[in-house]
């Protein structure tokens, strides 16, 4: 019982890790339909950022709320330069620019602070905090900073105007211009969020897997998992189905399948969810008019 | 230029590839063969991505099936070398056929998703401790490369076992290209372009959509499964690691490189992923994904349609 209590506790973190990247993917997709399959490699770059910062020698924290605002204008940058032009192109164009982001990203990563595994510090102390026996410091720790972030972001969402005004050009993007909403910047924003949220989870999870070029690419996948298990165009979805998807992940490995086939089961999970049921849990269905 | 006057062109090119293994080293030799194998892959994603319109980000994983069919097949079974690639071309083909079930409920950025999710998914597969004792595990299987059944120099230079692969290469190449034409030329093929551009007309005309979707997804699927049955002959190893994600990317860049829906295109792209990367390569590690990662953003702005979509616009302005 204690052991099964520890695999649902540690797969609640990695959950959290998940739901970040979830996130990060549905905020792209809802307001521009378009899947960010260069997520991972961004959220890598910005964590080498941070890693960077921190070796410089600012304090973990500074160097965290610097690499937010980093990656925050890095995103933003991205969508302006790169993105705006094929934003009406067909889907393989735009499938085909985001994996020539995914392996730019990944080059110059490497080219910039080459190849060998790097330790990323934690800010949490080693030992549990409140429950040592089941927590250890680092994943209470990273599981309070990627809900606070969370929430932070629903909060931005929900309570501001510029919230509402994205909200409004994700859901209809025509009325939203007409009552004055500059749309295009509004997808700007959001891709700048995008990419904060998800650089939470490259500094969250560099830690535990150790930083290196590819160190996303499986968290990727079940980010992906996860936004469509929670529906890929509801934020709150994408939140439940990673933490769902963290669980999951950590019962199967431990009790059914081991942990060598981690990826597969990913796969599986979205083939699944894609051919079974592909609005997820929370999302709405998309009709489409012929 | 008619069609008629244009046989001496062909004569001397083909005279040309069966003389050139005789004129460069052994390496140089090799790495034709390789270009070839992968002209023959993206001939293949090609078929599914550029005519038929669904989004494969995963044809490595294909590629890695159909080289490890290949390499079970001479390693444990001790079949000739030959008789491997058609096996190969089945097997990858009822794999296509079974990643095209789920493919005909996904369209575009879903299917991406999936197939994305395959490639990266592969290599731990083919790693799995149950198959072992077939696929030898992380190590992989090493094989011999085939013996030239003949014996002759040309030029000064023996018939080595590099120039017999590239001979053998080139052979598959000749065939494979022209069942892709036939079929694509056909009436098979007027039908996969139908239903990527106008499914709905498509399937009022009688087209069965998703029977032709999903035999799409199956011939693409098996063309890259022969590259793969000759990559591994060729090289005479497989690991799962070269089989990672980045191969799959890196088809993709020569489909788009050489251009979307091009037959010929496929040589011209695989010309690109298998020498740019040797140049770019001195210059640092990261160098080639950094080259192929702009090439793929700049093309997508600049020349859609590939190395082929320009040679045809200037051939029709002239």
């Amino acid at each position: 019982m204690e052991a099964f209590l520890l695999q649902v506790l540690s797969g609640v973190t990695n959950g959290g890790i998940y739901a970040a990247v979830g996130l990060a993917l549905v905020m792209i997709y809802q307001s521009t339909h378009h899947i960010n399959f260069a997520q991972g490699e961004m959220a890598t770059f910005a964590t080498y950022i941070a890693w960077a910062l921190i070796q410089v020698g600012l304090p973990y924290w500074i160097a965290f709320a610097s690499t937010l605002v980093i990656a925050f204008a890095g995103g933003v940058a991205l969508q302006r330069i790169i993105l705006r032009p094929v934003e009406k192109a067909p889907v393989l164009t735009n499938v085909i620019v985001f994996i020539g982001l995914l392996v730019i990203f990944n080059a110059v990563s490497g080219m910039l602070f080459d190849h060998t595994i790097k330790v990323f510090p934690s800010p949490f102390p080693k030992e549990g905090m409140l429950i040592s026996k089941y927590f250890s410091g680092h994943q209470l720790g990273s599981t309070f900073v990627t809900l606070a972030v969370l929430l932070c972001i629903f909060s931005f969402l929900r309570f501001t105007p510029i919230g509402l005004a994205m909200r409004a050009a994700a859901l209809n993007p025509d009325s939203a211009r007409l009552v004055g909403i500059k749309v295009s910047w509004m997808l700007a924003i959001g891709w700048g969020f995008a990419a904060a949220v998800g650089s939470v989870a490259g500094m969250m999870v560099a830690p535990i897997v150790f930083l290196d070029p590819n160190m996303m690419s499986g968290i990727l996948l079940y980010g992906f998992a996860a936004a469509l298990l929670g529906g890929i165009d509801n934020p709150w979805g994408s939140v439940v189905g990673g933490l769902i998807v963290g669980v999951l992940e950590n019962l199967l490995g431990a009790y059914v399948i081991g942990t060598e086939l981690k990826l597969t089961v990913a796969l599986v999970l979205i083939v699944a969810i894609l051919t079974i049921k592909p609005d997820g849990l929370f999302g709405k269905t998309v009709v489409t008019r012929v | 230029m008619n069609q008629l006057n244009r046989w001496p062109v062909w004569v001397i090119f083909g005279l040309g590839l069966l003389l050139l293994p005789f004129l460069i080293q052994d390496f140089r030799v090799f790495q034709l063969s390789l270009m070839l194998i992968y002209a023959i892959a993206l001939l293949g994603l090609n078929i599914l991505t550029g005519y038929g319109g669904q989004i494969s980000l995963g044809h490595g994983a294909f590629y890695a099936i159909g080289g490890y069919c290949a390499a079970i097949l001479m390693d444990r079974f001790g079949l000739p070398y030959m008789a491997t690639i058609p096996v190969a071309a089945a097997v990858c083909f009822v794999a296509g056929i079974l990643m095209g079930f789920p493919a005909l409920r996904l369209g575009g950025h879903y299917l991406a998703l999936a197939t994305f999710a395959l490639a990266l998914a592969m290599p731990q597969l083919l790693k799995f401790k149950h198959f072992e004792s077939f696929t030898g595990g992380v190590q992989g299987i090493i094989l011999m490369k085939p013996t030239p059944p003949l014996e002759f120099s040309m030029f000064g230079q023996p018939l080595s076992e590099d120039r017999w692969l590239y001979f053998m290469v080139l052979a598959v190449t000749v065939i494979m290209f022209v069942i892709a034409r036939n079929l694509l030329d056909g009436r098979i093929g007027r039908a996969i372009v139908a239903v990527r551009d106008q499914p709905i007309a498509a399937g009022a005309l009688g087209v069965n959509l998703a029977v032709t979707k999903t035999i799409t997804f199956g011939v693409s699927a098996a063309f890259t499964g022969v590259a793969g049955a000759l990559g591994a002959i060729t090289v005479a190893f497989v690991a799962p690691d070269s089989f990672n994600v980045f191969l799959s990317i890196s088809f993709l860049v020569g489909v788009v490189v050489g251009g979307l829906a091009s037959i010929p295109g496929a040589i011209f792209g695989a010309a690109f992923i298998q020498f740019v990367p040797n140049i770019a390569d001195q210059i640092s590690k990261s160098a080639p994904w950094a080259v192929y990662g702009v090439f793929l953003i700049a093309l997508m702005y600049l020349a859609p349609n590939g190395i082929m979509g320009i040679i045809n616009r200037r051939r029709r302005s002239t």
